[in-house]
């Protein structure tokens, strides 16, 4: 209990300190971690922490990366994706693998050690990439979306890799150290969960023929996708029903871990498991309350990943051989470079998008360090070799995030006049956001909608989003008021935000909060009576629009006509009273004080005071200092204006 | 049987002393359309397919208001850049108004002197009244002699209930024979203006 409390400590202090800082300093948060990863390395080795079994648990986030990448992915987008994902990753494995054999073969290492170099090298690290494309919002780019299907083609390559490796096996190639050791992590699966080190093993598919195994395995796929079409949203529902926050992020989670799971029992990676669960919910309206519940546990674990990653540079090591593993790391990001450069001019990715592309996927990355505990437990290469690869891909990926810097800080500025106009086009979340979707933000989204505007519909009401989806509406089911909700609706990027919840409390909060964070954003509150106007007025709405305000003038207005006054007449009174009102309003929401009972606030009871008497002298047109709004309109000239004698 | 439409427009009825007489002697014309547009669109908002289709079901159209700034409430303004659309009152294929009459019946604050060359503003009525009937020749319609109750607003005085009373009757005369085609609008295009007296003599 101690010890976990004091590696949880140490890990999390790590991190709060050195990610702020590096932050502060334009670095991103990734190389913020891996930094407090190499400064608190000697701590961990004087407490004899394991480091990589702890870097295993953390490679969790990864897949739930992938899970999260997967719902912002609709399935028709990856369909669409096709092309780019088989001939650019299939091109940049391929070739990078080759060449990185051949170079190994130059230095004089046996073909089948040199292949398995070669296919280790050929993957990046979709952990850093993909969170530092997150972190820059450069995701929707043509660089980022390009990085993206190659990555993902990577995490689908390892499969075969995994099956292959093993073919490669040279018992009488392999060093002393590393047939003693052995490899207590040694990886049965995708990502490497070290099954073998709890004593269970799960992969049920190991001795089945290969025919059976395909089988077994595309059973699994289509079981993802017929559980994520058929029974997790009426499993969402149900559970919404409880209003239990926790209970909702329980079942996100054992959503998640439990497809990683099916899918390492069939022998598939549990990142590609999940990423396929996450595109077949990416249309479901519990999309973005999904999002927001596993975003900071994946957060997280990343994080943990990453100061592994760090902590587990073998800085002996890499003392005594420095100008190797330096120029060994130099080489391979030159050439990985090299390799997605010439691919970015078959695959015409242009201007800036063409050094994202480069710069950023020129790391190895944490599958390296997957399939290099493998090779080694398969005696495909020596220990001591994998070592020292060990550092280079640690070393590759601490570099990654000064490429993207470089990018960032030198390379961006430079196209970014003829970059702009782009970077719209891809853009896909709506530019409207509308919280609270019942009987008056439905009638906003009716209206947005018809205009042809992008809307993205968050609402507490599971049976009312469902009714939503039926008309073809985007609803996403949760709760407005939080901050991270907003985020994933897409609040960084909306234009405007209508807040229509119910609850009037948390509609200031929401206004309040999106104000202070959000300043370019257009809000259109609704408030649910008077006092709520002047909240949300002090809050920041931009527009502010009473609920039943305009419907009861409405039946007003009727009920004059119906008395005999002249529509227009009728018409004009209603104007003059709605522009008294909100004159009054005006006056009294200085006045108001959201810390002081309106009964206690004297100010406010004198200027109410104060404006009552006028508001039916208005209203019978016997004064003129309020304009005399209600008598206005067309009066006949007196009697000196018609004599034409004057 | 001929069909007429009055348009009524008046932003102050309430206020009004000689377009309310007329109104209310317009009442039980039988087989009579009548519209107050205020009534009708309190806010502005004219139903062009109505409109239109109301159009085609009268032969003479009439529109009374009172004089404002030299033209018409702005209401009337407005049913007309909607309701007279492109290839239905003018343009291409825009006949469908062809062969029917347009009938102004407007009432003024100022004298009759007033609109005269030497009079205070300076030019005729008919002069002032060109935009409409221009818009009449475009929509293939007969502008008929406009029928005009000069200084309206001296009528709210005592002892000019007879002056009056007189214009409303007349009104009512014409738009009744209209109505029941004892009147040609042929007839009504040889005029200047038409008051009551020449009302009168019109039906005798």
């Amino acid at each position: 209990m101690t010890e976990m409390l004091l590696i949880s400590f140490i890990f999390l202090f790590a991190g709060v300190v050195a990610v702020p800082i590096a932050s502060r300093f334009g670095l991103g948060s990734v190389l913020g971690y891996l930094i407090a990863g190499i400064v608190i390395s000697p701590i961990l080795y004087s407490l004899g922490i394991d480091v990589i079994s702890i870097q295993h648990i953390a490679e969790f986030g990864v897949v739930m990366m992938l899970f999260l990448v997967g719902l912002e992915l609709e399935p028709r987008m990856l369909w669409e994706m096709k092309g780019k994902l088989l001939g650019l990753g299939g091109l940049q494995v391929l070739l990078t693998a080759a060449l990185a054999t051949g170079i190994a073969m130059v230095f004089g290492y046996y073909w089948t050690i040199a292949l398995a170099i070669g296919l280790v090298l050929s993957l990046s690290s979709t952990a850093i990439v993909l969170q530092t494309l997150n972190e820059k919002g450069l995701m929707k780019s043509d660089g980022g979306q390009a990085g993206f299907s190659v990555l993902l083609f990577q995490d689908i390559a390892v499969i075969p890799m995994l099956a292959l490796i093993p073919l490669l096996a040279m018992p009488e190639l392999m060093d002393v150290a590393g047939s003693a050791g052995g490899d207590a992590h040694g990886a049965s699966s995708g990502d490497g969960h070290g099954d073998d080190h709890h004593g269970i093993n799960l992969n049920l598919v190991e001795g089945l023929s290969g025919g059976l195994r395909a089988l077994v395995t595309l059973a699994a796929i289509a079981a993802v996708v017929v559980l994520g079409n058929f029974l997790v949203r009426p499993l969402f529902r149900y559970i919404a029903h409880a209003h239990l926050r926790e209970i909702f992020v329980a079942t996100a989670l054992v959503l998640v871990i439990g497809i990683a799971l099916l899918m390492t029992v069939v022998g598939l990676s549990p990142a590609l498991g999940t990423f396929l669960a996450g595109v077949v919910l990416a249309t479901s309206e519990y999309k973005h309350e999904l999002e927001s519940n596993i975003e900071p546990l994946k957060g997280l674990l990343l994080g943990l990943f990453f100061i592994t990653v760090g902590a587990s540079i073998d800085f002996g090591l890499l003392a005594d051989n420095f100008v190797l593993i330096a120029g060994l790391t130099l080489g391979l990001i030159t050439l990985k470079a090299l390799v997605l450069f010439v691919l970015s001019y078959i695959f015409r990715i242009k201007g800036s998008n063409r050094w994202l592309f480069t710069l950023g996927l020129a790391q190895a990355g944490e599958f390296g360090f997957v399939l290099l505990s493998f090779t080694v437990a398969n005696e495909v290469i020596p220990q001591s070799v994998a070592d020292r690869l060990l550092l280079v891909v640690a070393l590759s990926m601490l570099l990654t995030p000064l490429l993207f810097l470089l990018y960032e800080k030198v390379i961006s500025p430079r196209f970014a006049s003829t970059d702009h106009r782009e970077q719209d086009a891809v853009d896909t979340t709506g530019n409207v956001i509308i919280a609270g979707v019942g009987r008056f933000g439905g009638v906003v989204n009716r209206v947005l909608k018809s205009a042809g505007y992008n809307t993205v519909v968050i609402d507490f009401n599971a049976e009312q989003l469902e009714n939503l989806r039926r008309f073809g509406i985007k609803a996403y089911y949760g709760d407005a008021s939080r901050p991270d909700m907003l985020h994933s609706a897409g609040i960084d990027n909306a234009d405007l935000l209508v807040v229509a919840i119910d609850e009037d409390h948390q509609a200031t909060e929401i206004v309040k909060y999106v104000r202070a964070n959000h300043k370019d954003v257009h809000i259109v509150a609704r408030a649910t009576h008077r006092h709520h106007v002047y909240e949300l007025y002090a809050a920041g709405a931009n527009d502010i629009v009473r609920d039943t305000f305009d419907s009861a003038t409405r039946a007003s207005r009727s009920a004059l006509e119906a008395l005999g006054v002249h529509k227009y007449e009728a018409e004009q009174l209603i104007r003059g009273f709605v522009e008294f009102d909100r004159y009054v309003l005006r006056e009294v929401a200085g006045a108001y004080d959201s810390e002081i009972p309106p009964l206690e606030n004297q100010a406010y009871i004198d200027k109410v005071k104060e404006l009552a008497p006028l508001q039916d002298e208005v209203m019978q047109g016997k004064t003129s200092t309020f304009a005399g709004a209600m008598s206005r309109g067309w009066m006949p000239p007196g009697k000196l204006d018609t004599d034409p004698a004057s | 049987m001929p069909r007429v439409i009055v348009y009524y427009a008046h932003p102050g009825h309430r206020h009004s002393v000689a377009n309310r007489a007329m109104q209310a002697a317009l009442d039980g014309i039988d087989g009579l359309t009548r519209v107050d547009l205020y009534s009708e669109y309190p806010r502005h908002d004219i139903n062009i397919q109505q409109e239109q289709q109301r159009l085609l079901e009268h032969d003479t159209v009439v529109f009374q208001f009172p004089m404002l700034w030299y033209s018409t409430p702005s209401i009337i303004k407005e049913w007309q850049d909607l309701v007279l659309e492109y290839g239905f009152a003018y343009g291409r294929d825009g006949t469908k108004l062809a062969g029917k009459s347009l009938l102004l019946c407007i009432t003024t604050g100022a004298e009759k002197s007033d609109y005269s060359p030497e009079g205070r503003h300076g030019t005729s009525i008919r002069s002032l009244l060109l935009p409409f009937e221009k818009t009449a020749l475009l929509c293939h319609m007969q502008f008929l002699s406009p029928m005009v109750l000069y200084g309206a607003l001296g009528l709210r005085d005592e002892g000019q209930q007879a002056l009056l009373d007189q214009h409303a009757d007349a009104y009512k005369q014409l738009v009744s024979a209209l109505q029941s085609g004892e009147i040609a609008p042929d007839q009504l295009m040889g005029n200047d203006v038409l008051t009551a007296e020449s009302c009168q003599e019109l039906s005798q």
